[in-house]
């Protein structure tokens, strides 16, 4: 019964507002962002925060919907599986942090492209938003490459991320987002 | 050409369109999974209203948030205005956002700095 009492001490001083760990379905999207509306609500966020972070929350949210892998019986892990966390720190600064599993050769291809727009000023965000929105082909998930240019030019800050191997097929993608106030 | 009116939703906008008077009114929240299959009724409807359009036609956009599913099919909206623009409509886009909002006027102007239709941009207070 320790460990209950760990994991409570654990989300408690790591400020964590909310998390879940599990399969990410449509119906825990729309649930998660009115439980998240309603916290932000009552800590009377200014209205400019509380838009930001529930933008980049359905970004965040609906990459993991839309881009988690199918289970692959040949790996030991579920990659069904997500994790997300929101943090609000004691300055007030909030982060969405997510981690799922991520084929190696889609972690590369994942890499190459969060180093690409890190390296990005605003101005370039900007361009590179506009030039994948006008030119980029919708994919059939429907993302077409804007979320982490949008998360990216949103947040203000530079994209965080981990890449953990775990065998030759699989790695485990940590994304941590930063808001600036 | 009967009148398109979708019913919001807490995902969805509430979309209006009445091709009798050149009005299309797009309000809300636009956060679909599917946004292509959403957005496919109005894209259907003004395709059809190009062949025959009214002299003016007057588009509000009033959302409060979207994501970047729907920005792609929110651009192929605006792009059959701007087919409609060039044919015989006149075509104006007012471009909604709260006061403050910084990141919903910048979305309107990369929007206008593509689409080449007069867009106006209007802040509202919250």
């Amino acid at each position: 019964m320790d460990s209950i009492h760990g994991f409570y001490d654990k989300m408690e001083s790591g400020n964590i507002m909310l998390s879940f760990k599990g399969e990410v379905t449509s119906n825990l999207l729309t649930s998660v962002l009115q439980i998240m509306e309603t916290k932000m609500e009552n800590l009377s966020e200014p209205p400019k925060i509380k838009k930001k972070v529930y933008n980049i929350l359905v970004e965040c949210l609906q990459n993991l919907y839309h881009h988690i892998d199918e289970d692959d019986p040949d790996t030991i892990v579920d990659e069904k599986s997500a994790l997300f966390m929101i943090k609000k720190s004691d300055e007030g600064e909030y982060s969405i942090m997510t981690g799922n599993y991520i084929a190696v050769e889609n972690a590369e291809i994942m890499k190459n492209r969060l180093d690409k727009i890190n390296e990005m000023d605003r101005d370039q965000l900007k361009t590179y938003y506009k030039e994948v929105l006008n030119n980029g082909e919708m994919s059939a998930k429907g993302g077409g490459g804007l979320g982490m240019i949008d998360i990216a030019r949103k947040s203000g800050k530079k994209l965080e991320y981990n890449f953990d191997p775990i065998d030759d097929k699989v790695s485990f993608f940590s994304l941590n987002i930063k808001i600036a106030q | 050409m009967e009148e398109l009116i979708i019913e919001g939703s807490p995902k969805t906008p509430t979309i209006k369109f009445n091709p009798s008077t050149g009005h299309l009114l797009v309000s809300g929240r636009s956060i679909p999974e599917n946004s292509i299959e959403f957005y496919k009724p109005l894209i259907d409807i003004l395709e059809s209203y190009n062949e025959n359009s009214q002299s003016n036609t007057k588009v509000d956009i009033q959302l409060e948030y979207f994501n970047t599913s729907s920005s792609k099919c929110i651009l192929d909206v605006f792009k059959k205005l701007e087919a409609i623009n060039s044919g015989s409509s006149e075509v104006i886009i007012n471009w909604f956002y709260e006061e403050d909002d910084e990141d919903m006027l910048e979305a309107g102007e990369d929007y206008q700095a593509i689409i080449n239709v007069p867009f106006k941009m209007i802040e509202v207070e919250e």
